[in-house]
């Protein structure tokens, strides 16, 4: 009987090749996306035709949820302790320079006034837990909401007003936003939807 | 790829040599790539390729500087008035609305034979001219800039419809979001948001109940 001799071979793999198409994947992610931001409701925006990308910066965000919750976002730290102390100011309320610098990390904040202090005294995940069920009054008696943003426009001039809604959101809420922006001759704002594809014929 | 050949003259130490010796020095990349794919992992997750799109809007101001004479009235004959009501129902009136003929408000649907054909029917002239200047667009004839600019001056120009939206309480976010896309598509300049009327409401009970109110009102 003859032994076959099987040949021994290395089972090294060259991982270069592999290392590059990675490297390269990565680059690409790193390149073309973004950070998604986090958001305390989650929120389906409508589609539409639109094609206009929103801009980068200056953006001051109206998050809209379902049961008709409103939470802004401001994207320049500068901004938001200036919108905070002048709110305070006009509300009643006065932050220490300790919860100025805890308020500027804040991704989105829509908090009455009165529990600011509270919110801002708690830690970050119990801040997560409690803020989807908070959010800016925007009532007429107590329409907290207006003088968020009339203050933030104070702060930067440049900014652009973006809302974005749940698409099943009561027209009832998108208008009580709407017209308080109007009364602050807020006249130009965008609407954020994602791409939907739709042919005229 | 990942070894490098060293030829190595052997110094001086071994019997003063002229044998090369080779040393082959493989790198593994087997980590490397491990890491990598974390990394993919990690910025798949945590980002997202598409920015959202944005829709602009100018709404009317309600300056209560602005006098009656200033304001611009719509034609009636060049008015259409879109409704916007619960459980994505739509309907539509044009011109001036009657309130004794429950058959004025006519109910229409979001899909492309509803209010689109509509609308694209109202708007043929600027629909068409719109399409050309998209073909020259195409064949490269103009730029984007003389585009944008010859496309807004069409949009605005004489006899186009004017479209008023109204959306009662219970309609969505996304009808409104839905009828202002159908202005885009139907390359209509002059729309506005407006609030709904006690009338308007009326039109449509006096439509869901067959002209019932009406003939209430007229005994």
């Amino acid at each position: 009987m003859s032994k076959i001799k099987v040949a021994r071979k290395s089972t090294l793999i060259d991982m270069t090749a592999m290392s590059d198409v990675t490297v390269l994947l990565l680059t690409f992610f790193m390149l073309t996306s973004t950070f998604v931001q986090k958001e305390p409701v989650q929120v389906t925006t409508p589609g539409s035709v639109s094609e206009i990308k929103i801009p980068e910066s200056n953006i001051l965000q109206i998050l809209i949820d379902p049961t008709g919750k409103v939470f802004l976002s401001l994207d320049k730290q500068p901004d938001m302790i200036e919108t905070l102390t002048s709110v305070g100011r006009d509300l009643g309320v006065d932050f220490t320079s300790e919860e100025l610098q805890k308020f500027k990390i804040l991704k989105t904040f829509g908090v009455p006034i009165k529990s600011m202090k509270a919110y801002l005294a708690m830690s970050t995940e119990n801040q997560d837990g409690v803020l989807k069920d908070l959010g800016i009054p925007t009532d007429s008696t107590d329409n907290q909401f207006k003088v968020w943003i009339r203050n933030a426009r104070i702060a930067n001039p440049d900014l652009r007003i973006a809302i974005k809604a749940d698409q099943n959101t009561p027209y009832k809420v998108i208008k009580s936003v709407m017209t308080s922006l109007q009364d602050l001759r807020e006249n130009r704002y965008n609407l954020i939807t994602s791409l939907k594809v739709e042919s005229v014929k | 790829m990942s070894e490098i050949q060293t030829n190595d003259t052997g110094g001086g130490k071994k019997k003063g040599g002229s044998k090369q010796k080779k040393i082959s020095v493989h790198v593994d990349f087997t980590p490397m790539v491990d890491m990598n794919m974390l990394l993919i992992t990690f910025f798949m997750l945590c980002t997202s390729l598409s920015k959202p799109q944005t829709m602009e809007i100018n709404m009317p101001s309600n300056d209560k500087s602005v006098t009656e004479e200033d304001q611009n009235k719509v034609k009636a004959s060049q008015a259409i008035t879109v409704v916007l009501s619960g459980k994505d129902s739509i309907y539509y009136y044009t011109g001036q609305p009657n309130y004794e003929d429950f058959n004025s408000l006519k109910p229409s649907s979001y899909k492309p034979d509803g209010i689109r054909a509509l609308l694209l029917k109202r708007n043929d002239v600027a629909v068409s001219k719109i399409n050309e200047l998209k073909q020259k667009k195409l064949q490269l004839k103009i730029t984007q800039e003389q585009f944008t600019e010859e496309a807004a001056k069409i949009k605005n120009g004489k006899n186009t419809p004017v479209v008023i939206i109204k959306a009662t309480d219970n309609a969505t976010y996304k009808n409104l979001i839905d009828a202002l896309d159908e202005m885009q598509i139907c390359n209509i300049g002059k729309y506005v948001i407006d609030t709904i009327s006690a009338g308007d409401k009326f039109l449509i009970r006096n439509l869901q109940t067959k002209g019932e109110l009406s003939r209430n009102i007229a005994k």
